[in-house]
């Protein structure tokens, strides 16, 4: 052959290659079992919200204008300068750049989001709380987040006439607590020894009536935060392009390299074992092996949760929740066993961005770094990790990251709710701002 | 209310409570128990199975020649075999309703993939186990 033939034959080969290297995108096959993947996760198919018979309010638009000022409102924490929206920020999806939640003290979680969490049938990451108005009380008196005490947020909802009407408006008259021999002036079954000694001094009844009024600030709190769902993503839009078969918009949608991502995220990686469903959450427990922060104990989690949530007098058999016959599966057949030692629960995966540290304890601060983690699948501290490693390449990482930045997206609520009302009390220009500045189409015209 | 109303209302009502009961009587094909004793099979309130839901199922338990078993006593547990994990709730089983019919609570399946149902049958007629495989 002369040198002329080979120097031919490498050029053709090089135009072949360059050729094949430039040539248009191709939207990937999905096999039938893919797509309907695909669609188990798509946003079109969320169920309507599930209503809460333990939380008569929970669907009253009074009851959510009252829970929006008062997730705003720093008048009912110890100092006065602590709000819900303190550590759960609008602008960060209403979770708060931290790797632990900091208000008073220093919490012993990550605030996790709320957006999409009326849909968990367990609130808190070890779930030791069964609805949104039960999990509303709890930092209310938590010594390291509002630090206050139910007898002084009842007086001090009592006290404060706006807060006293729109209280009203809702649930009717208030009790009188103005009489310091029957109601003391701060008091709640807490760690603090003067508070638990000042309520036990109390009528069984006159306690049962604080915590009513205590649990109806929560229900209206749970009113206010139902309505915070997320709107669709870009991975939505892809979603609806497979559903349709619609190739085009498939491509333009998608990147060959988010594309291949979600191959990866519904197969060799295994994501949705438990990223399940349109929430990518089970909003189950499970041990993945994470390790604890410096300093830290390993975290008992769900063992821990399940213990607390069964003996909560606010959970959903308690004498506070709304149904007359309250059908409590979730509680009643709960399960036990050693799978639950350092088991927490399932996060969405929607709306990541702007929501890092992750994990439990904000172990975490990257999306890299978690599927890096989950490749590994090291072996947990206490209990066992469920997780099996998983053998990806460098590339396979990057493209389940950059799918996973596909499900970003603001929360599908009209503008207002997503920053402090207007004449909210206490709201400091830090919540003022809490509003995201730019918000998609898709999300307005999600507006409740 | 007048009485054709309350007829009406009656018959509607009895065309739900029928289709209900029909719904609840669509039952799997039966599996047998390990040592032959039994066959049990069931139907769920979900239809089909989906993820992420609580939900009750309907369980009939049979003699292998086809008679019905009362006064049984169930313990269920069971997980996805390949996944090296159990089931994420305690199902209970709750309520016989006579003629070999029982009601089981708290089912909820948190993957796709395939589950089995590990059912302990304690009954006059002898104990066994029947394991009831789940596709979602």
């Amino acid at each position: 052959m002369s040198y002329r033939r080979i120097l031919l034959a490498a050029l053709g080969g090089a135009l072949a290659a360059t050729i094949w290297m430039w040539r248009p995108a191709q939207a990937p096959n999905w096999s039938p079992a893919e797509v309907s993947q695909i669609e188990s996760l798509w946003i079109e198919n969320l169920p309507p919200l599930p209503v809460d018979p333990t939380n008569a309010v929970a669907d009253d638009p009074d009851a959510a204008e009252f829970g929006h000022a008062l997730f705003f409102d720093t008048r009912l924490s110890a100092n006065g300068a602590i709000a819900c929206a303190t550590c759960h920020q609008p602008i960060r999806h209403f979770s708060d750049g931290l790797r632990k939640g900091v208000a008073l003290g220093m919490s012993k979680r990550n605030t996790p989001s709320i957006v999409g969490t009326a849909y968990s049938p367990w609130l808190y990451w070890d779930g030791r709380r069964d609805s949104l108005w039960s999990q509303a009380l709890s930092p209310l008196e938590d010594p390291n987040e509002h630090g206050s005490d139910r007898m002084q947020i009842v007086r001090t909802v009592q006290e404060a006439a706006d807060l006293r009407r729109t209280y009203e408006d809702v649930f009717g008259p208030m009790p009188d607590f103005s009489d310091p021999r029957r109601f003391p002036d701060k008091a709640a079954p807490s760690i603090n020894a003067e508070h638990t000694a000042a309520w036990r001094s109390m009528t069984a009844a006159d306690r049962t009536t604080v915590n009513r009024v205590f649990s109806n600030l929560g229900k209206a709190l749970a009113a206010y935060e139902r309505r915070l769902v997320p709107a669709p993503a870009r991975f939505d839009e892809y979603a609806a392009a497979v559903a349709k078969g619609d190739k085009p918009a498939q491509r333009s949608t998608l990147s060959a390299e988010e594309a291949f991502g979600l191959r990866l995220f519904i197969g060799k990686a295994r994501c949705t074992e438990c990223h399940n469903g349109p929430l990518f959450t089970n909003n189950e427990f499970h041990n993945t092996g994470i390790l604890s922060a410096p300093g830290d104990l390993p975290d008992r989690g769900r063992s821990e949760g399940l213990r607390l949530v069964r003996n909560d007098p606010f959970n959903c058999a308690g004498a506070y929740s709304d149904a007359p016959e309250p059908y409590c599966a979730e509680l009643d057949f709960a399960r036990e066993g050693i799978e639950l030692i350092g088991a927490v629960r399932t996060p969405s995966l929607r709306n990541l961005q702007n929501t890092a540290p992750f994990m439990h304890r904000g172990q975490l601060d990257t999306l890299l770094e978690i599927v890096e983690h989950y490749d590994e699948a090291p072996l947990a501290m206490i209990g066992h990790n469920e997780a099996k490693p998983l053998s990806l390449s460098g590339r396979e990482r990057r493209a389940l990251v950059a799918f996973l930045q596909t499900l970003f997206s603001p929360p599908a609520a009209d503008e207002r709710w997503l920053a402090a009302p207007a004449l909210v009390h206490g709201a400091r220009p830090a919540f003022a701002e809490a509003s995201p500045r730019k918000r998609s189409t898709d999300a307005t015209a999600q507006n409740q | 209310m007048t009485p054709l109303r309350l007829t009406m209302l009656a018959l509607i009502v009895a065309a739900l409570l029928a289709t209900s009961l029909v719904q609840a009587r669509d039952f799997s094909t039966p599996v047998a128990s390990r040592d032959g004793r039994y066959l049990l099979s069931y139907a769920s309130e979900l239809q089909p199975l989906v993820i992420n839901r609580i939900h009750r199922w309907t369980l009939r338990l049979q003699l292998a020649d086809g008679s019905s078993v009362e006064g049984a006593r169930f313990s269920v547990s069971g997980g996805m075999p390949r996944h090296d994990h159990g089931l994420p709730t305690q199902p209970i089983v709750t309520t016989e309703l006579g003629e070999g019919i029982y009601v089981m609570e708290g089912m909820r399946f948190h993957m796709a993939g395939t589950w089995e149902i590990v059912v302990r049958i304690e009954a006059p007629s002898g104990n066994d186990t029947a394991i009831i495989t789940a596709e979602l």
